[in-house]
């Protein structure tokens, strides 16, 4: 186990290096500069404001500079923030995201897990199939159609909940739906997919004819065995969360990590883009590594792979 | 009952190809067909129905302005008093016609580079696809954000070939694990004793077989793509005005959706159908060719 950190960490450090350098080229290579929408400044001032955050030196300066900088681990100042540091500005946006992201999460398995196992256990019944059409009209429906009709129902027509802000604990309901049902969707359909697998296993019968009670044989025997899938899915879910995220908060205005990244991206705020990048990045990773631990300790077998 | 059964063994003798038999599990599984035919309706609207209608979808109307659906405009009219099943079918276009370009692109892509790392084998291999396990775990969305921004977002050819260049490494990931188990079977192993070079190996042996992985899984990068352009689209980053694309248009009617909801709800229907009709062809598709799938 712990070689397995080990050997993630030393693998987390070029691909991070990857990623800040492919960043960093990209947005140089971008039309514009972070200064070039203040249209009041001087060009003489303009000249200074870039002195100032050190743009005005040669791109390879610029670029060892920042990789300095990360070693150390800052992430430098934001542009358009001015008097903000890109570390600021996630530490304050991101606790935001990351609620909305876990309620969504849960959500997506609160909701997806048991509706799985109910159909695999339903097989070949007229409830399996209205179940997995449910499943896949979800499927369907990612954030930003499905924000819009959460808002359109129950916001503007029931009046249920506000229909954007985060200031409420009732403001959180209709975000999360909308982040989380679209996976409740595809958990439910890797939960159905490998309950259904275990279900037709000899240990399985084995357990039944030794007179365990239906609850017992699914919840405690084959739970472990069939959630295998939708375990493996939650680091790829983990990356999705975050960028529809970014979308959800838009559509609700809530203060999270998504709009600054997009607004960074178009106003060319090189640094504040790079550091948000590099940060999901490791949330990315670290995640990846927890999913992985998880799954070694409910399948001893993957252990010595 | 019996006939049934006798006819079914006269078919299993007189054998059938594999593609005959793919196909035939294929229209047997009602959602596929659904999904196949309704692709197919949306994909014909999108291409002729600007075509064949008195509306236009760049034309203003200002003193018509927003109205509701009616027998005139199917799904409405936005408040320029533009058709919207107009904007839509002409959206419809960008969208599909972005996915399957992407698509491409990262068929291409993923398939030279799966093909080759499973080819080759041993270090090349370990080597490439090391790479791809570590770009794998990386912010995607975000980094086709900053693609778009760094291709200024003006042209959807770029935007495509920035989705399509991050799209490719599930592409490459299946194709090589494909290729592996290709690369041990005995004909190749012949081929190679007959003295073919390593292109006309992959080239003539390897690629044909792939053919079948590559297919399902094209059909299944496509509605992905869509939902990736929409999303681009939805934050203002993808297709800009006045071209529109789904995401646009969602993104439209999202915005004025307390007072004309139809403008939210003709691109949502279009959007949804489609990417639910390429999904089920996607798995209908992938489980007809999947050999181990048994016979009819």
């Amino acid at each position: 186990m712990f070689s397995l950190i080990i050997r993630r960490f030393f693998q987390a450090i070029p691909a991070l290096w990857i990623i800040a350098s492919a960043t960093f080229v990209l947005l140089r290579l971008a039309p514009g500069g972070p200064f070039d929408a203040e249209k009041t400044v001087s060009p003489e001032v303009k000249l200074q404001i870039e002195a100032h955050y050190g743009l005005d030196q040669a791109l390879h300066t610029q670029y060892l500079q920042y990789l300095k900088n990360l070693a150390q681990g800052k992430l430098g100042p934001s542009y358009q923030y001015a008097g903000w540091d890109v570390d600021e500005i996630i530490a304050q946006a991101f606790p935001v995201s990351l609620e909305l992201g876990t309620w969504a999460l849960l959500i997506a398995l609160s909701i997806g897990i048991p509706l799985g196992v109910l159909a695999a256990l339903r097989h070949n019944q007229a409830s399996e199939t209205a179940l997995m059409t449910v499943a896949a009209i979800g499927i369907c429906l990612p954030s930003f159609v499905l924000g819009p009709i959460l808002v359109l129902s129950f916001a503007l027509t029931l009046n249920c909940f506000n229909p954007l802000g985060w200031s409420f604990p009732s403001d959180r309901v209709l975000p999360s739906m909308t982040l989380g049902l679209m996976y409740a969707a595809y958990i439910a359909r890797l939960a159905r997919g490998g309950m259904l697998e275990v279900l037709q296993n000899d240990w399985i019968r084995t357990a039944r004819a030794k007179g365990l009670s239906s609850t017992m044989v699914v919840w405690r025997h084959a739970m472990r065995s069939a959630m295998q899938p939708v375990i493996s899915f939650l680091g790829p879910a983990a990356a999705g969360l975050i960028s529809g995220s970014f979308v959800v908060e838009t559509i609700f205005f809530i203060p999270g990590l998504g709009p600054f990244f997009v607004n960074g991206a178009l106003n060319r705020d090189y640094t504040l883009v790079m550091g948000t990048v590099l940060f999901y990045a490791v949330i990315i990773i670290s995640f990846n590594l927890i999913v992985d631990l998880i799954q070694m300790w409910l399948q001893p077998r993957t252990r010595h792979e | 009952m019996n006939k049934e059964r006798r006819e079914k063994q006269t078919l299993q003798c007189a054998g059938q190809s594999l593609e005959r038999k793919a196909w035939k599990r294929l229209c047997r599984n009602s959602m596929a067909r659904i999904g196949g035919v309704l692709f197919l309706l949306i994909l014909l609207a999108c291409l002729i129905g600007p075509f064949i209608s008195d509306q236009d979808y760049a034309t203003q109307d200002l003193i018509r302005g927003a109205n509701p659906p009616s027998l005139e405009n199917w799904l409405g009219t936005d408040e320029l008093g533009r058709d919207l099943l107009e904007r839509v079918l002409t959206g419809g276009r960008i969208s599909i016609g972005v996915a399957f370009a992407a698509t491409l692109v990262a068929l291409l892509i993923g398939v030279s580079y799966g093909a080759i790392a499973g080819y080759c084998g041993k270090q090349i291999d370990v080597m490439m696809m090391r790479f791809v396990d570590v770009v794998y775990a990386l912010p995607f969305t975000m980094l086709v954000v900053v693609l778009t921004v760094t291709f200024d977002q003006k042209s959807i050819f770029l935007i495509f070939l920035a989705i399509g260049a991050v799209e490719w490494l599930t592409m490459a990931r299946i194709v090589r694990g494909q290729a592996r188990n290709l690369r041990t079977l005995s004909y190749i192993e012949a081929a190679r004793a007959t003295g073919l070079s390593h292109w006309r190996i992959l080239r003539y042996h390897i690629l044909p077989n792939l053919l079948g992985v590559v297919i399902v899984y094209g059909t299944l990068t496509i509605p992905a793509v869509i939902m990736l352009e929409s999303i681009l689209s939805f934050l203002g980053l993808g297709v800009q005005p006045p071209a529109s694309s789904w995401g646009t248009l969602i993104n439209e009617g999202a915005d004025k959706l307390d007072i004309y909801p139809w403008l939210l709800i003709g691109p949502v229907m279009f959007f949804s159908l489609t990417i639910f009709a390429l999904n089920f062809l996607g798995d209908g598709l992938r489980d007809a060719l999947d050999p181990r799938e048994k016979d009819l």
